[in-house]
C-alpha cells in the first residue's frame, strides 16, 4: 500500500482549545458530510447540472483550515470548494442555488460548483484552473500590504497544483515581500487517476520544496481537525506579524472519485487497501470518539446535531430546487463592471481639467 | 452514463458520411488508430498529457498505446502545461516528434509563451536550422457547467500567429488524416477538436493517409448562401442546410478543415457561386475565424457578394455556467436557419 494513512489519529492529540471550539470544529465537519452526502444522493437524478468534486474524507482538512480565520481573512480556494465555502461560513442556500444553476445561486448560476463565492464570510473566490487562485491569493494579500489592512489571505490546492510554475513564482514572490499569505496544499496524493508518484519525485517532499522557496512550512495530518487548526492558527498569527508566508501540506484522501458522485476505486487506479485504511480513521468519527474519551461531547449531542443538520440541508435543498432560473435578461451582464473610479472634470467647452 | 457521455451522444447525428462506403470508426478511434499508426512507423513519435495512460485515456483517443509502445514512450505528465510544452518544444528541436495532449483548450492559456513565443517563432529564427515538429491537442469542452473556464474556443487568439498550424477536423476521416498529417509536419500543429464530435461515426480507411492542411472541402453543394466553418458547428450547419432545404433555400457547406492555413480558394469560389457568405464557428464572434474568413470574402471577392457577409459563432461574453444560460449561449441550428434566412430575404 503506497498511500496508506501515516499519522498517528488522536493517540497524542494534546490542545488548549475549549470545549466550544472543539465542538464547533465536529459540527463544522459533520455538516460538510451530510451536506455532500445530500448532494450526492440527488446526484444522479441530473438536475443539479454542475461537475462536483465532494470532499468527502477531507472535511478535518477544509475546517481546520477555515475554522481559524476570521471573517475579513480571505480564502480562494480551488475547483476543489464545497468544504472549503461551507467551513468559511459561506450560505448553504447560495451553494446550492448555484448547484442547481439557479439566478440566486452564489454566482448567479454563471459560475457553477467550481465557482463558489460569499464576500460576507471572507470566501473570496475560487478556480477551475488547477494553481490559478495561488498567486490571487498572493495579490490579494499584497493589497491588503499596501492599504495597510491586516488580514491572513489563503489559498487551497491540491498536490497536482503544486505541479504548475505560478504556484512556485507566487511564492517566491510572497516570501520576497513578507506577504501574510497561507499557501494551503491539500495532498490527496492524486491528479484524477494519477498517483503522485508518477508526477513529482519520490524524495521530495511539498512542504520541504515550499521551505526552500522561503516559506514557514509544516506538514500536518489532514485527518486530524485539531492538529490542521493549530497548524493554521500558528500561521496566522505568524503572518499577521510580519513572518511572511507560511505553507501548510495536509495529508489527506479523498474517498470518492475525481469527481462526480460515489466512489471510482473500481476503475483499477488506486489500491482499494488505502481506502479502507484511511477510512479507519475517518476525520469525523476519531474525532468523535477523541471528544468523547475526553468528556466533551456525548452521543445524544451528536444526535442532536445529526437532527439539526438534517433539517437544515432539506429545507435548503428544497429552497434551492424551487428558485428561479436566470433568464436571458441575465446572460451578458457583468461582462465588464459599469463602475467610474475617477470623475472626469471638465471645464465649460467638455474638454479634461487634470 | 456519464453525464458528458449522454449529452455528446444526445449530440451525434447517426450517419455522417453514411452514403460512403467502408469500414465505420467512431472519431475517438479513428484519432487512436492514427497515433498507433504514426507510432508504429516511427519510433521517434512520442505521446504524452495528463492522463494519457489513465482509464479514462484522454477520452480514448490514447487508449491502449502505452500497453501497446511502453511507458518511454507514452506517459502521464505533471500539471505543468508552460514547462511541458517547453520541454517538447526542445524534444521536438532535438529531433523527435511529440504529441502532446490536453482535457481542454482552455489549458493550452497556460503555455502561450512557450508555444506562440518560443515553438512557432524557432524555425523563423534560426533560419529555418531548427524546426518543431509537433502536435497538441485539445477538445473543447462544451456543457453541464462547463463554464467560463473549462469550455473555451480558444482558436481566434492562434489564428494570427505565424509559425503555428491549427487545424479543426469535422469527421473520423479527417481526424485521423490530419492528427497523421500533423505528426508529417514539421512544424508545430495545434488540433482543436470538439467534444460533441468525439462520437461521430463515419468512414475511415484503413493504414496511413493524410489530409492535407489549407485544403477546404465541400460537405453539401446549394446554390442560395454558403456556410463556411470548421468542426463541430459544421454539424449544426449541415442539419440547418437539411431543413432549410425543405423551405427552398439552397445551402452549400464548406469545411475549411485548417484555419492555418486558411483554403482562400474555396472561399472564393463558392462566394462566387452564391453570393451569400454566412461564417460559423464554435468559438467567440469578434476578432477570430469568422473575422478572418469574411475578410477574405471582402478583400478578393467583394464583387460577387450580394449581401453582407454574416457570422454566427458566440457572443462577446465568457461562457455561462448554469444549464438555461448555455441554452442561450450557445448557437443552435435554429440560430443558423434564422441567419440564412435574414440573408436569403
Ligand atoms: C491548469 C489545469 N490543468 C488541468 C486541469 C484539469 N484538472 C482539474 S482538477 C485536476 C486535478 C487536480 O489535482 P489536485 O490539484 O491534486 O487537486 P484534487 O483534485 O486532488 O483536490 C485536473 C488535472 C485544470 N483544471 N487546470
Ligand atoms: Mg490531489
Amino acid at each position: 500500500m503506497k498511500y496508506g494513512y501515516k499519522g498517528k489519529g488522536f493517540a497524542d492529540t494534546k490542545t488548549t482549545l475549549g470545549k466550544e471550539k472543539l465542538t464547533e470544529l465536529y459540527y463544522s465537519m459533520l455538516r460538510i458530510r451530510r451536506i455532500e452526502e445530500g448532494v450526492e444522493a440527488h446526484y444522479h437524478e441530473d438536475e443539479m447540472k454542475t461537475p462536483i468534486h465532494l470532499v468527502i474524507g477531507q472535511e478535518a482538512s477544509c475546517v481546520g483550515a477555515c475554522a481559524p480565520l476570521t471573517k475579513e481573512d480571505l480564502v480562494y480556494a480551488s475547483h476543489r470548494t464545497h468544504g472549503v465555502y461551507l467551513a468559511k461560513g459561506g450560505d448553504l442556500k447560495a451553494m446550492l442555488s448555484e448547484f442547481f444553476c439557479r439566478k440566486n445561486g452564489c454566482a448567479g448560476s454563471r459560475g457553477g460548483s467550481m465557482h463558489l463565492i460569499d464576500q460576507s464570510v471572507g470566501m473570496a473566490g475560487s478556480s477551475a484552473i488547477c494553481g490559478g487562485n495561488v498567486p490571487i491569493v498572493v495579490g490579494l494579500a499584497l493589497a491588503a500590504h499596501v492599504q495597510g489592512v491586516k488580514r491572513v489571505n489563503m489559498c487551497t490546492f491540491g498536490d497536482g497544483a503544486a505541479e504548475e510554475g505560478v504556484v512556485w513564482e507566487a511564492i517566491n514572490f510572497a516570501a520576497l515581500k513578507k506577504l501574510p499569505v497561507i499557501f494551503f496544499c491539500e495532498n490527496n496524493f492524486f491528479s484524477v487517476f494519477t498517483p503522485l508518484y508518477k508526477r513529482q519525485p519520490e524524495n521530495v517532499e511539498l512542504w520541504k520544496k515550499a521551505e526552500a522557496f522561503g516559506a514557514k512550512s509544516v506538514v500536518v495530518d489532514g485527518s486530524n481537525v485539531v492538529d490542521v487548526y493549530e497548524a493554521v492558527a500558528k500561521a496566522r498569527e505568524g503572518a499577521l506579524n510580519g513572518d511572511g508566508p507560511y505553507f501548510i501540506e495536509s495529508r489527506v484522501y479523498r474517498w470518492r472519485g475525481h469527481g462526480g458522485a460515489g466512489d471510482d476505486n473500481s476503475k483499477g487506479y488506486r489500491d482499494p487497501a488505502e481506502l479502507s485504511d484511511w477510512k479507519k480513521v475517518c476525520p469525523i468519527e476519531s474525532y468523535f470518539e477523541f471528544l468523547k474519551t475526553n468528556q466533551l461531547l456525548s452521543d445524544a449531542d451528536k444526535e442532536a446535531m445529526e437532527k439539526d443538520i438534517k433539517a437544515e440541508f432539506e429545507e435548503a435543498y428544497e429552497f434551492a430546487r424551487n428558485s428561479p432560473e436566470p433568464d436571458e435578461s441575465d446572460l451578458a451582464t457583468h461582462v465588464y463592471s459599469e463602475r467610474i473610479q475617477y470623475e472626469v472634470k471638465k471645464d465649460a467647452l467638455g474638454r479634461s481639467t487634470h | 452514463m456519464p453525464w458528458a457521455e449522454a449529452l455528446i451522444r444526445a449530440q451525434t447525428r447517426e450517419s455522417v458520411l453514411s452514403s460512403e462506403q467502408g469500414r465505420v470508426l467512431s472519431y475517438v478511434d479513428a484519432l487512436n488508430e492514427a497515433l498507433s499508426i504514426a507510432m508504429e512507423m516511427d519510433k521517434k513519435v512520442i505521446v504524452l498529457g495528463q492522463g494519457v495512460d489513465d482509464p479514462a485515456a484522454s477520452f480514448g483517443v490514447t487508449k491502449g498505446l502505452q500497453e501497446k509502445f511502453g511507458g518511454e514512450r507514452v506517459f502521464d505528465v505533471p500539471l505543468s502545461e508552460e514547462g511541458m510544452t517547453g520541454i517538447i518544444t526542445g524534444a521536438a528541436v532535438g529531433g523527435i516528434r511529440p504529441v502532446m495532449t490536453h482535457n481542454r483548450p482552455d489549458f493550452i492559456l497556460l503555455s502561450m509563451n512557450q508555444l506562440v513565443t518560443h515553438a512557432s517563432k524557432i524555425c523563423y529564427l534560426d533560419e529555418g536550422k531548427n524546426n518543431v515538429p509537433f502536435v497538441i491537442w485539445a477538445a473543447i469542452g462544451r456543457g453541464w457547467g462547463s463554464g467560463a473556464q473549462h469550455s473555451q474556443a480558444i482558436q481566434g487568439m492562434l489564428v494570427g500567429v505565424p509559425g503555428l498550424k491549427v487545424i479543426m477536423p469535422s469527421t473520423p476521416f479527417d481526424a485521423k488524416g490530419m492528427m497523421l498529417g500533423a505528426i508529417a509536419d514539421n512544424n508545430p500543429v495545434v488540433i482543436i477538436e470538439h467534444r460533441w464530435l468525439t462520437r461521430t461515426k463515419g468512414v475511415v480507411p484503413e493504414g496511413f493517409y493524410t489530409v492535407p492542411f489549407g485544403k477546404g472541402v465541400y460537405r453539401r453543394r446549394g446554390t442560395d448562401v454558403s456556410i463556411v466553418g470548421t468542426s463541430h458547428i459544421l454539424d449544426l450547419s449541415i442539419r440547418a442546410a437539411e431543413e432549410l432545404e425543405e423551405e427552398g433555400i439552397s445551402v452549400e457547406v464548406v469545411d475549411l478543415r485548417s484555419i492555418k492555413p486558411l483554403d482562400e480558394a474555396i472561399i472564393m469560389e463558392t462566394v462566387q457561386k452564391t453570393g451569400k457568405l454566412l461564417v460559423v464557428d464554435t468559438g467567440w464572434e469578434r476578432g477570430g475565424v469568422c473575422a478572418e474568413v469574411g475578410f477574405v470574402a471582402a478583400e478578393k471577392c467583394f464583387s460577387a457578394l450580394k449581401a453582407p457577409v454574416a457570422r454566427v459563432g458566440l457572443p462577446d461574453v465568457p461562457t455561462p455556467a448554469g444549464y438555461k444560460l448555455e441554452q442561450l449561449y450557445y448557437p443552435n441550428v435554429e440560430t443558423i436557419k434564422k441567419a440564412v434566412k435574414k440573408m436569403v430575404n
